[in-house]
């Protein structure tokens, strides 16, 4: 063997095939309705950075003289609240606090359930009884009830509200974790990892990872929409968003008195919802077919 | 010749039924009390129909699965033992798996999937690339092209001769190919198995090659193991058993391959029926379920392997003397 070894080939270029990344980005990229999507979440994305340089006006600033103008008014393109405030400045500022609030608790459940997932599906036995059945008490409850009991009892604030929503999608995040690496787990290639002499965690790394953290993404980025209107739920009940925060749950919420002399003011912060929802929906979509390729 | 790997008492029960609290109530054997050398330097080829345990004793050698009993030893040293660590095992045995396509890793190119096993034994990242590309250029595939290339680009044999790399990378001396070439078309199978002859050589390796196909057997094995439900029922050097075998369940095997001659072809069908279920295996002979010459010793009693002289040796009461089957030879002899 040695004698093979020794006599090294002179270094060649080696052509290296588009990894699988590219191809799901061409493939993404030829779905216009994905890239739409795409599109509209980066802007909204931009919009909640920009902010201060975006909005026309202060969103904390009001004046009661100018309450609830209609869309349209002089100075006002998207009329004004209940408490005279620039709606458009509330809807770019809102994007602040939605976003961030429908992406972080995501991020947050990812890490803790594909860890537990990966853990339960890579290990199996007891192991994966006791984490998954555990995780089954919680997602015995229906989410929105489950959000609202958390943030009920952790009591109101941003960061208890975010740490309820965490909570509630750590099990749906896991159970798909343990369902893709179960099914990597007995693959043969992990057989022969293991043939080789490899432990647990460097197959775990190099071997199950890159093969199950794609579904696990992807399933976790559509809970971003689902995040998003329940943390709007949440601020809408008053647990979430304190006011005068501008947020596009606690404005559907606060506005909803004027819902008989202003409609279209009241509907706009649920188009916001609606908008970044079904845009996180349409990309996500795009991102699982573009990542399902049979080969 | 010394034995490299002896395999004593091995067997393997997988729990099917299990009761309220996880507790097994049934119990397939699948390898049930296999006892063989592994020679240095030999091809042992291990043959026998679909679910006679082949795949599942090639896994209990490998150590995917522990045996529920039995041991196994590596130059006379434990294996899984404070003697010889798996760790240390497995650099000394390799496998090569039937599908070629699952036992690669799809997001890992192929330069990677066969640095892996160098990476965890400690090689450092560059002297594991280099040695991947050498190996690659050594199963016939050019590194330039190939070694960025992923699993689905390349052909079932390409990737055979992936596999075959990777199992080799780690230097073993023992390699275990279970159905390596049984998936291929005959044309690239004959070049595969040029190639493994031609490593073998190379490398001086020992191989245990696990097939159903009796011709490309007898082309590759200087010794032959036929296992029927588990148990070894006939062992011998390749030619002496191919020409004249003492065990009804080998010679029904052998019946069944197509004559290249015309003249000769085979008149009835030389065994009939399946395998009996390995939950409920038959007392006594395994085999006499199916053998025409069964009497009432063979359904009362478990044939023992009886050697035959120069490593032949068979499980069969005709051959072991003072069985009580009426073709049996005297217990004077």
């Amino acid at each position: 063997m040695s004698a093979i070894l020794a006599g090294e080939p002179a270094p060649v270029p080696i052509v290296r095939s588009p990894g699988y990344w590219v191809t799901v980005l061409r493939r993404f990229s030829r779905d216009p309705f994905a890239v739409i999507a795409a599109l509209v979440v980066l802007g909204l994305i931009a919009m909640a950075v920009f902010a201060p340089w975006l909005a026309p006006q202060d969103p904390l600033q009001g004046m009661s003289l100018r309450r609830l103008r209609p869309p349209g008014s002089e100075g006002y393109p998207l009329g004004t609240d209940e408490l005279g405030r620039d709606m458009l400045s509330r809807l770019i500022y809102g994007a602040r606090i939605s976003l961030f609030m429908g992406i972080v608790p995501v991020f947050a459940a990812l890490v803790v359930g594909a860890t537990i997932g990966i853990v339960a599906g890579y290990v199996g036995g007891w192991t994966n009884t006791v984490l998954m059945r555990t995780m089954d008490v919680f997602f015995a409850f229906p989410s929105v009830l489950l959000a609202v009991a958390l943030a009920g009892a952790l009591g109101p604030g941003i960061l208890n509200s975010m740490l309820a929503l965490t909570l509630v999608f750590v099990p749906p995040i896991a159970r798909v974790a343990e369902s893709v690496t179960t099914g990597v787990r007995t693959r043969d290639y992990v057989e022969a990892a293991k043939a080789s002499g490899a432990g647990a965690f460097i197959i775990i790394r190099k071997q199950v990872l890159g093969n199950v953290l794609g579904p696990i993404f992807v399933y976790a980025m559509s809970l971003i929409a689902v995040c998003m209107i329940l943390a709007s739920g949440l601020s809408f009940l008053g647990l979430g968003v304190k006011p005068p925060m501008p947020d596009w749950g606690l404005m559907l919420n606060t506005l909803r008195t004027a819902i008989y002399t202003q409609p279209l003011l009241c509907a706009l912060p649920g188009l916001m919802i609606f908008i970044t929802s079904i845009s996180f929906n349409l990309m996500t979509d795009g991102l699982r077919s573009a990542m399902d390729i049979k080969a | 010749m010394t034995a490299l790997l002896e395999v004593r008492g091995l067997v393997k029960q997988f729990p099917i039924k299990t009761g309220l609290f996880g507790r097994p109530k049934s119990f397939v054997s699948a390898v049930d009390g296999l006892d063989f050398d592994l020679h240095e330097g030999e091809t042992l080829g291990l043959v026998g129909e679909s679910g006679c345990g082949k795949s599942t004793t090639a896994r209990l050698l490998m150590h995917l699965v522990d045996p529920t009993a039995g041991t196994i030893r590596f130059e006379g040293r434990t294996v899984g033992s404070s003697e010889l660590p798996l760790k240390d095992f497995r650099r000394q045995v390799q496998m090569v798996f039937q599908d070629s396509y699952a036992s690669l890793n799809p997001r890992l190119t192929v330069a990677e999937s066969v640095a892996f096993g160098p990476l965890v034994h400690g090689v450092s990242g560059d002297e594991a690339t280099s040695r991947a590309n050498s190996l690659l250029a050594r199963v016939g595939l050019d590194p330039a092209r190939f070694a960025g290339r992923f699993t689905h680009e390349l052909s079932g044999g390409q990737r055979q001769r992936v596999n075959i790399a990777r199992a080799l990378a780690l230097q073993p001396r023992v390699l275990i190919l279970d159905e390596a070439v049984s998936a291929l078309d005959k044309s690239v199978e004959a070049q595969v198995l040029n190639l493994l002859l031609d490593l073998k050589e190379e490398f001086r390796l020992t191989y245990l090659f696990i097939s159903h196909d009796l011709e490309v057997v007898r082309f590759m094995a200087t010794r032959v193991l036929v296992m029927y439900l588990g148990r070894v029922a006939e062992l011998g050097l390749t030619e002496s058993l191919y020409t004249g075998s003492r065990h009804p369940y080998t010679t029904a095997l052998l019946g069944s391959l197509l004559s290249m001659d015309p003249d000769h072809r085979a008149e009835s069908a030389p065994i009939s029926g399946d395998p009996p279920n390995p939950i409920d295996p038959p007392a006594g002979c395994r085999f006499h379920t199916r053998c025409t010459y069964a009497e009432a010793v063979c359904s009362a009693r478990i044939p023992v392997l009886t050697p035959l002289g120069e490593g032949h040796s068979v499980s069969c009461h005709m051959s072991e003397p003072g069985s009580g089957h009426a073709r049996a030879p005297g217990r004077a002899a």
